[in-house]
């Protein structure tokens, strides 16, 4: 979950890693600032990836993390058969507390609507933003970063200079400007948040580029006539991959935190039901019925805190050196 | 590290943020120019009714008309005498209403920074004394909760416990209305209405630093010059301070930094929470009102506020490790 973080203040401190090919180079001695931050993968083989994996399937948070994450996905899946109907229809007697009725297990609003299956239908919306939020910033990231990590000079400058303007201005605000400007609907959140969270992946491929740029198959392919294209997304990309895919839980857990601040704004989809709205409603009674606001809450809690025991145990597993800590 | 060298510094840092201020300015006319209807629409709406020439007149009135070049010329020329133009909605410039929120937001912003920082190292510090034992293992559960829990509901939660149920603190605004306080119990009174908003807001900050302080130690106290300290006998409280957690607090210092952006996202829907008068808050009710001018004014300030406090963590960083200057 750190990764990103520790990542970005690696990037901060010491913009240029290595151009030295790295895997030739004997594991250097830990600054301290540097230190904190190994979690830079080097290209490995197939055999390390394995293990990673091993290391993963061992770690027991990890395991619970993709047991949560994948009952979430399950509620979400099965919700149209589980509460078929609109969850926006009135179906209960008003305000009935979660037990009171066994039909309605998490009880009902003010207006009597079945909290149970707006929980369910907002996990479709809540897990379907974070994905494809998490999908067009990776797309735009990895674009930018292996663009400006493998042709360096001029490019780089200016591609550094947009991602430091991106990082610069507060995202959540940016992300309501352009919700504010375009329509509050799933597709314009899903493109604002993309826009928005897109900078850390880019200065992470960046990085991992301009590491791999003069390493040695690199300089094979080169001098085998491929093509830019095809050195950078056959050859380099996957090299740079594990960091990315790392940072890719944290990625969705964070869309989805943001597209539930905007809901619960009253700036989401108004037809679409999701956990920040119904906490942005819930609010009006916090006095009488906090369960209503409670509820919901506690799932985006379960919801992103999987999605971090997710994205902990791979960092643990793709960077041996701090396993076992 | 003496002045002339902090001189050095803030100028070197000042000079790099330029191309970003720039380009902050340039998207804020951008995303100016891709709003839906102008000030004219605003104006005719307010109003009630509008012709078609009364329209065409405004739009020449409010260089509407002119090509888009011109108009990016006349916004430029506008900032550069600090204005923002002007709220249809308040009437009143934008820059005198962001005035009067912004000593609001930086308080509150700045009493979660030090929330925030002050229990994050505490806890980061423990947990990387006792690695492996159970203060530890406790205390990286609850981080990793408080981490994925979103600050807006950590506040509801808080105001259902704290106000509702305890009657211990207020549920919301920055000070008792009409209470007519003066002095030390005014300050008594916005700070008893300051701890659950800045709360609220530190809680997924705590969790940060408290994780990064924890790593950073860990890999601090590997390193030679601490064995050198343990073997020459210092005591080990010593050792922690003075020598593994100086050198653990650069990169919380960073993130600190970094995170700054974050934490005025943060601070709108906290401060909607909490009815607190703030950026966020005229942030949030000029998209309610479609209050163009104003929100993005809020943007362009808060992203130079970010700017600003940037430059200042590199000149802390010069302050706590000589050697960064030197790169």
């Amino acid at each position: 979950m750190s990764t990103p973080f520790l990542l970005d203040s690696n990037l901060a401190q010491a913009p240029a890693p290595a151009t030295a090919p790295r895997r030739a180079e004997p594991p250097a001695p830990p600054t301290p600032a540097a230190a904190v931050v190994v979690a830079a993968v080097d290209a490995r083989p197939v055999s390390a990836r394995r293990a990673a994996l091993r290391a993963f399937v061992r770690n027991p948070s990890a395991v619970a993390g993709v047991v949560l994450l994948l009952a979430m996905l399950v509620l979400a899946l099965l919700a149209p058969l589980l509460y078929p109907g609109d969850p926006l229809d009135m179906v209960a007697q008003p305000l009935l507390w979660p037990g009171q009725d066994a039909a309605y297990p998490l009880g009902s609003d003010s207006l009597g609507r079945d909290v149970a299956a707006g929980i369910a239908h907002g996990a479709r919306v809540s897990l379907a933003v974070g994905v494809v939020a998490a999908v067009l910033s990776l797309a735009i990231g990895i674009l930018v970063g292996a663009t400006a990590g493998y042709f360096g000079g001029r490019v780089d400058d200016v591609l550094v200079r947009i991602t430091e303007l991106f990082q610069t201005m507060p995202s959540f605000l940016f992300v309501i400007v352009v919700v504010a400007i375009g329509q509050p609907s799933v597709p314009v959140i899903v493109f604002a948040i993309g826009l928005a969270s897109w900078p850390v992946i880019a200065r992470l491929v960046r990085a991992e580029f301009r590491a791999l740029r003069e390493t040695e198959f690199v300089l094979a392919a080169r001098s085998q006539g491929f093509g830019h294209a095809r050195i950078i997304f056959q050859e380099m990309l996957p090299n740079a991959l594990p960091p990315v895919i790392v940072t890719t839980s944290v990625l969705v857990a964070s869309a989805i935190l943001i597209e539930s601040a905007l809901s619960f704004l009253g700036m989401g989809d108004p037809n679409a039901v999701s956990w920040g709205s119904m906490i942005g409603q819930g609010r009006e009674l916090l006095r009488t019925a906090w369960y209503l606001t409670g509820l919901p809450g506690a799932a985006i809690v379960f919801t992103v805190l999987a999605l971090n025991l997710v994205g902990d145990g791979l960092n643990d597993a793709f960077n041996p050196r701090l396993r076992g800590r | 590290m003496n002045l002339r060298s902090a001189g050095r510094t803030l100028v070197r840092t000042a000079w790099q943020a330029v191309p970003t201020v720039i380009g902050v300015i340039l998207l804020n006319f951008v995303l100016m120019q891709l709003i839906p209807g102008d000030a004219a629409d605003v104006v005719a709406a307010e109003s009630g009714s509008a012709t078609a020439e009364s329209m065409a007149q405004l739009r020449a009135h409010f260089g509407l008309d002119l090509p888009v070049l011109q108009q990016l010329g006349s916004y430029l020329y506008n900032l550069s005498h600090g204005s923002l133009g002007v709220s249809p909605r308040y009437n009143m410039p934008v820059v005198a209403l962001i005035g009067a929120r912004l000593g609001n937001t930086l308080l509150l912003m700045l009493t979660a920074l030090g929330f925030a920082l002050a229990i994050g190292i505490a806890l980061g510090t423990i947990m990387a004394t006792r690695v492996g034992r159970w203060q530890d293992r406790t205390l990286s559960v609850l981080a990793l909760l408080l981490y994925s829990t979103p600050g807006f509901w950590l506040g509801l939660m808080a105001i259902v416990l704290f106000s509702v149920h305890l009657g211990w603190l207020p549920t919301g605004g920055s000070e008792t209305i009409g209470a007519g306080y003066t002095g030390l119990k005014h300050a008594v009174d916005v700070a008893r209405h300051l701890v659950l908003p800045a709360l609220a807001l530190a809680g997924f900050y705590i969790a940060i630093f408290s994780r990064l302080t924890r790593a950073a130690m860990l890999e601090v106290s590997r390193q030679d010059f601490v064995r050198t300290a343990e073997a020459k006998g210092l005591h080990p409280w010593t050792v922690t301070m003075h020598h593994v957690l100086r050198n653990a607090l650069i990169p919380v210092t960073t993130v600190a930094g970094m995170h700054l952006g974050t934490l005025l996202g943060g601070a709108v829907v906290v401060e909607t929470v909490f009815s607190w008068p703030g950026l966020g808050r005229l942030a949030f009710d000029s998209v309610a009102g479609r209050d163009y001018t104003v929100l993005l004014g809020v943007l362009l300030m808060s992203s130079l506020l970010v700017i600003v406090a940037n430059m200042l963590v590199d000149l802390l960083h010069a302050l706590l490790d000589p050697r960064i200057q030197v790169r």
